[in-house]
């Protein structure tokens, strides 16, 4: 089979990205395989297990289900794109560590991403509003309660 | 990687239809959260795709003149969920596909997708029919309106025609003003799961007379394709709000829906869970509406 190629233009972490890219790829493919953000994890690849979760403007999806040239066009933020200039961690970051809310570590970058979108949004949620919306995350170590621990903790801060 | 053979973009309507008539045999794929999966799976291997996703003028939610609610087929479950017009008039629509999957999915997951699909488990699809939805579908030749009721044909399959799109789905003005509804959606796990069984029911009150003025009632997963209670909405129109309306659909729809046997429940499960839950649509429909039942 030919390979069949097209041109995506898109911001990534800030910085404006064009790469010709296989229309068979996944968004996660491009992100991990050209651009080397491997952030973000091939898990189930179905759409089930959320750690290849990012956002694209301003919504979270799983991108290995997204084809990567859908991102024509569009901004898309990775764990990586959270790092402040001097390699500074965000506060939910933080508070997934000091709340114990990282075992393997394998889902946090996806977890970081969706709760970073809550997060940003500014409202005071209940514990399970919050959980509703992580719903789209799993975690085989923690038992999500401190993940939750977490979220809530830098949400009651803001 | 996926194994396709080519994509294509559609970006306006008519550019998807002219790439589906250069290309009959490609696939249309919407959000992409079924059709990916399917591929994913191996089904369907080395097809060609045509994207509908971009096309802007089907991803709005609108109100005609009349009062008619139109929503693209191109929205997504959360822009459902979030807009104004839904959550004024149809709430119980934007909640049912609040319950689709997890967030991720809802943010990519569209609704014409869900209807075309044609899944029975579909979470928008029990709400669509209880809400007299109509499917207004285009093709190189024209289009038809067809009620969302005549348009499920089996499991997987759908009136749609090669060649056709769905570019909207409406929702008449005298099938949800003055009525409220509520659905329910029974499934092992509260997120990232498919409905055991769905039930939706969409009901008006007259307060005056305190009865149950007209009820509206469907299920998902109670049979081949999405089911109207018929039967059921006629023994309960006109009735006196007491505790008998409760009585009379949770026997009723045991006797009128007819779901099987699946690894996920058993029939004898799902006709005892279908008339519990029919019921409790029916008390939280009513008290959405603002009516009261007498003891």
């Amino acid at each position: 089979m030919d390979k069949k190629m097209q041109l995506v233009k898109c911001v990534v972490n800030g910085e404006p990205v064009a790469e010709y890219v296989d229309v068979r790829d996944s968004l996660l493919d491009m992100l991990r395989n050209t651009l080397g953000l491997t952030s973000v994890k091939k898990g189930c690849e179905v759409g089930e297990c959320g750690a290849c979760t990012v956002i694209i403007d301003g919504e979270t999806i799983d991108s290995c289900i997204y084809l990567a040239v859908w991102a024509d066009g569009k901004s898309i933020r990775t764990l990586e794109g959270l790092m402040g200039p001097s390699g500074e961690l965000t506060r939910i970051q933080e508070a997934f560590i000091e709340e114990g809310a990282i075992q393997c570590g394998f889902c946090t970058p996806g977890f970081v991403m969706s709760a970073t979108v809550l997060l940003e949004r500014g409202e005071k949620l209940s514990r399970e509003a919050i959980k509703k919306h992580m719903a789209g995350n799993l975690c085989r170590c923690t038992g999500y309660h401190n993940i939750a621990n977490a979220v809530e903790k830098v949400m009651n801060e803001n | 990687m996926y194994d396709i053979d080519n994509y294509y973009n559609a970006t306006t309507l008519n550019e998807a239809l002219s790439l589906m008539k250069e290309h009959p045999d490609a696939k249309v794929i919407a959000g992409g959260s079924d059709v990916l999966i399917k591929i994913r799976e191996g089904k369907m291997a080395g097809c060609e795709l045509i994207g509908i996703r971009d096309i802007k003028e089907l991803s709005k939610i609108s109100m005609n003149v009349n009062g008619d609610i139109l929503i693209g087929a191109m929205t997504t479950f959360s822009h459902v969920s979030n807009h104004e017009l839904v959550k004024k008039h149809i709430s119980v629509l934007g909640k049912a596909v609040d319950q689709v999957g997890g967030p991720q999915v809802r943010n990519v997951g569209t609704i014409g997708g869900n209807v075309c699909n044609g899944a029975v488990s579909a979470d928008s699809a029990p709400t669509l029919f209880s809400l007299n939805a109509k499917l207004r579908l285009i093709s190189l030749e024209g289009e038809r309106i067809v009620p969302i009721t005549e348009f499920y044909l089996g499991p997987g399959r759908v009136d749609l025609r090669a060649g056709e799109l769905l570019a909207h789905i409406i929702v008449p003005q005298e099938s949800y003003h003055g009525y409220a509804g509520h659905y329910i959606k029974y499934s092992m796990r509260k997120a990232m799961d498919i409905a055991t069984l769905g039930c939706s029911i969409v009901c008006k009150v007259n307060a005056d007379l305190k009865q149950l003025e007209d009820v509206r009632i469907t299920f998902g997963v109670a049979a081949p394709t999405p089911l109207r209670c018929y039967q059921t909405e006629a023994k309960l129109k006109g009735k006196p709000l007491n505790d008998d309306i409760y009585q009379i659909i949770e026997a009723s729809v045991r006797e009128e829906i007819n779901p099987r046997d699946s690894w996920r429940a058993s029939k004898a499960f799902r006709l005892q869970v279908g008339g519990e839950i029919a019921k409790r649509a029916l008390e939280e429909a009513i008290r959405l509406w603002g009516g009261e039942c007498d003891g």
